[in-house]
């Protein structure tokens, strides 16, 4: 790809942009959200047509209109959400649209031939051709996305952010087969937020920074600090803000709690003025723990008190009792994305804009218009919808929710997921200020499956393992390679 | 960026943008038919016959509009007229007195919305099935207390609700029953801007696990729609017993259907979340324009059954396809 330029009305998304992967290698795409990094690939995979500049395929002018044109040529794009058929089985999945048939018929028994060969290469445990894709997991899906690359014969392959939903084990699986198709000649473009994947898999590297390109080089001669310098282009000093903190009294205590969910045991104490932890892979039964906690699924076993009040509550009492969460799911659960910015930030709350019941959507919108100043969210004004902001803007809305409603507990799942550094930042300069604030700090219960997130946030840790908490560490005394051995069940804690 | 001012006008400008599309259509079926048809359409008389047409799918589509942004679908409202028709009738007949008889018809249709909001949310049932099945529950049950036959009532005032104004009454300009549905629109738009239950069907249309996340209780505002969708239905069912001054358990077949696309021609989303009541309004009153019209033309049932199909597909392509673009 040459000089490639796109303009969205005034925004220019990208200028002079610059990308050439040899058949053979993987070549790793960074950059921080907005970068330019989604649109680059919508112009190679023909969903969106470059204004200038110009893309070659083994040096044959590359020009699709489409995105069937593209795959035609043997370009194939592995997008984060899945454009697979959940009820079709796995073998008419990777064959749907090219399907050998006749007169109409559809032929059977080449499909399952065609749809083998593909799947031969993976030997992955659940993928059998007639299963339902719908039932298989996340990992196994990915792989049948990829299966349909190669069913079309595909010369490069994209793959965008491929392991943010996968745990440990599938990554290095994929990382396996990646390596494999490498060696077959492929040429394989590799988007991920997480360098150190990207130091792993990546043999070259071309960082978009504001739609251009801010970096390219040898993977295996930069280190992961540089790579942040040209994604931020500034040094981020003090990303994880830490100001004078003090534990005051418990606000949250739990012992030995069960769900109907993966969550098999908890017992933790929260304090006001601390943030508390809980690290863990995907699928620990960390967000299950959370939503126990918040009444959005019910308690199995164990003891709970919030605040002074005893025992399981709905999430309407919950919010009365002074506690609000986050839920690590922005688009399906966190907002309601077709309301404006003013009706998701107060939707908890929404009384004290009039009269019992009555609501006058001027005063609504002056107390959004306070949350979007002070949390420096970028958009139109309170009445814009929420779809139309960005991810870490979105976060933002969904967090400024839990401030309107003024709760004392926090509950954050993945309070930073998928948002731009700028953004994360800001995020964790927030949450140091509401534990650390003056009169009357809050007390904050943090999921992430980012390691160096929790070890520079939190002052406490607690490893959660196949739906078992651990006892928590003190941040300092914890470093990730510990949490990591005890988050795969390698330590039993202590 | 954050603070401007212009932002909000771009807002207000939009949403009024939004409605100006079924106002352009009303406009434009209306002169289409005041150009192609005969002298009678644009008479003084032909609006106020269009007005008293409008009452009953209008009022009905109040209730339609709140289910639908809650994300709902409400396939009863057609049986339920009929029933409240036939209450009315059996009220009448036993002598009680005319007011009581029409609160006993909305009641009946309150009840049977409350049935189809408590079935949804206990069941877990999806609402189409659920008011499928009362579709069919309160039709057979409309039959089956008037002994499937027309009911005669005594005269009352009920049933000058909906009927042409004599001319000592001059003064209403309208007739009390399209009067209702003017006032209860404006009380239903301002619950939907001014109210904190307002707020909560929109979430609860828009996104079920946010509006669940934030403590709403999810399920009282589904039985509340469903019942009001029902009490609506129940008062249109009143002014349909006005206009035929009988019960009929037969009436209204198929209503729900006129009802359900006036809410969408007017911009409801069956995807929830989005709808208007001025727009459900125009919606219906373009329904009701284009049958008034092909009606004084002369057309036979079947072309003006073809025309409203492919007004309503046409309506609610453009309206489409204009969102895209804004957005």
């Amino acid at each position: 790809m040459r000089g490639v330029r796109k303009q969205f009305g005034a925004t220019v998304a990208l200028q002079g942009v610059e990308l050439a992967v040899k058949a053979g290698e993987v070549h790793a795409l960074i950059g921080e959200n907005g970068a330019g990094k989604s649109t680059l690939m919508k112009i190679l995979s023909g969903a969106i047509p470059a204004d200038q500049g110009e893309m070659s395929l083994d040096d044959n002018l590359f020009q699709p209109k489409n995105p069937l044109e593209a795959r035609r040529a043997g370009v194939a794009m592995i997008y984060q959400e899945l454009s697979l058929a959940p009820h079709l089985s796995v073998e008419d999945n990777i064959v749907l649209g090219m399907e050998p048939s006749r007169l109409g018929l559809v032929k059977g028994k080449e499909v399952r031939e065609k749809a083998r060969e593909a799947l031969a290469q993976f030997e992955h445990p659940e993928i059998s051709p007639e299963a339902r894709v719908a039932d298989l997991s996340v990992a196994a899906q990915q792989l049948v996305e990829i299966a349909r690359g190669l069913v079309i014969g595909c010369r490069v392959l994209v793959l965008d952010e491929p392991t943010s939903s996968l745990t440990r084990k599938d990554i290095s699986k994929l990382f396996e087969i990646i390596n494999r198709l490498k060696s077959q000649g492929l040429a394989i473009v590799y988007i991920s937020h997480f360098l150190e994947e990207v130091k792993q898999i990546s043999d070259r590297f071309t960082v978009l920074r504001d739609g251009k390109v801010a970096g390219q080089g040898e993977t295996a001669a930069t280190s992961i600090n540089e790579l942040v310098r040209m994604m931020v282009g500034r040094q981020i000093e003090q990303l994880y803000p830490r100001s004078q903190r003090a534990r005051r009294e418990p606000v949250l205590e739990i012992k030995e709690l069960a769900g109907w969910n993966r969550l098999e045991s908890a017992s933790l104490v929260l304090h006001r003025g601390e943030v508390l932890g809980i690290a863990g892979l995907v699928a620990a039964g960390r967000t299950d723990l959370l939503r126990t906690l918040f009444g959005l699924e019910r308690v199995r076993q164990g003891e709970l008190k919030v605040a002074a009040y005893l025992g399981p509550a709905s999430p309407a009492r919950r919010w009365q009792q002074g506690m609000g969460m986050l839920s690590e799911n922005r688009g399906g659960e966190g907002l309601a994305l077709s309301l404006s910015l003013a009706d998701n930030l107060t939707l908890s709350r929404l009384s004290g804009f009039g009269p019992a019941g009555i609501l006058f959507p001027s005063r609504q919108n002056r107390a959004t218009q306070k949350w979007i100043d002070e949390l420096d969210i970028r958009s139109q004004g309170p009445e814009q919808r929420a779809a139309e902001l960005s991810g870490g803007n979105q976060q933002k809305v969904a967090l400024a929710r839990l401030l309107h409603h003024d709760v004392d507990i926090l509950l954050l799942d993945e309070p930073t997921r998928g948002i731009d550094v700028a953004s994360k930042a800001q995020i964790y300069q927030l949450i140091d200020k509401l534990v650390s604030e003056g009169g009357k700090p809050k007390a904050i219960l943090l999921v992430s499956s980012y390691f160096p997130e929790l070890l520079g946030i939190c002052d406490r840790i607690a490893v959660m393992c196949r739906g078992r908490l651990a006892a928590a560490h003190a941040a300092s005394e914890v470093n990730e390679h510990e949490l990591m051995l005890e988050a795969t069940g390698q330590v039993e804690a202590v | 960026m954050g603070k401007s001012g212009a932002g909000a006008k771009t807002f207000r400008i939009r949403k009024w943008v939004n409605l100006l599309g079924p106002i352009a259509g009303l406009i434009f079926v209306y002169l289409l038919f005041a150009a192609i048809g005969p002298e009678s359409f644009h008479s003084a008389r032909n609006l106020e016959t269009i007005a008293r047409q409008t009452a009953i799918t209008g009022t009905a589509a109040l209730g339609m509009t709140l289910v639908i942004i809650s994300a709902g679908i409400d396939l009863s409202v057609g049986s339920i007229i009929a029933l409240a028709t036939i209450v009315v009738a059996l009220l009448l007949r036993a002598n009680v007195s005319p007011l009581l008889a029409a609160l006993g018809g909305i009641l009946a249709g309150a009840l049977c919305g409350m049935m189809n909001g408590a079935l949804i949310t206990r069941l877990k049932v999806v609402p189409f099935i659920v008011t499928l099945g009362t579709l069919l529950i309160v039709r057979g049950a409309a039959k089956g207390l008037a002994r499937e036959q027309k009911m005669d009532a005594p005269l009352s005032w009920l049933n000058n609700l909906l009927a042409a104004l004599k001319p000592e009454q001059k003064w209403m300009v309208l007739p009390p029953g399209v009067w209702s549905m003017v006032i209860f629109a404006i009380i239903i738009w301002m619950v939907l801007r001014y109210t904190v239950l307002g707020r909560h069907i929109f979430a609860v249309g828009s996104n079920e696990s946010t509006a669940r996340l934030c403590g709403i209780a999810v399920d009282r505002v589904k039985v509340m729609v469903y019942a009001l969708s029902g009490l609506f239905a129940g008062l249109a069912g009143l002014m349909q017993f006005s206009r035929l001054t009988i019960g009929d358990p037969t009436v209204a077949l198929g209503q729900e259907l006129d009802v359900i696309a006036a809410v969408v021609i007017g911009g409801g989303s069956l995807s929830g979340g989005e709808g208007s009541i001025l727009g459900s309004m125009v919606g219906a009153l373009i329904m009701t324009v284009i049958r008034s019209g092909c009606s004084q033309m002369g057309l036979p049932n079947w072309v003006q059954e073809i025309v409203t199909g492919a007004i309503i597909v046409a309506a609610v392509a453009l309206d489409r396809l204009r969102r895209r673009r804004i957005s």
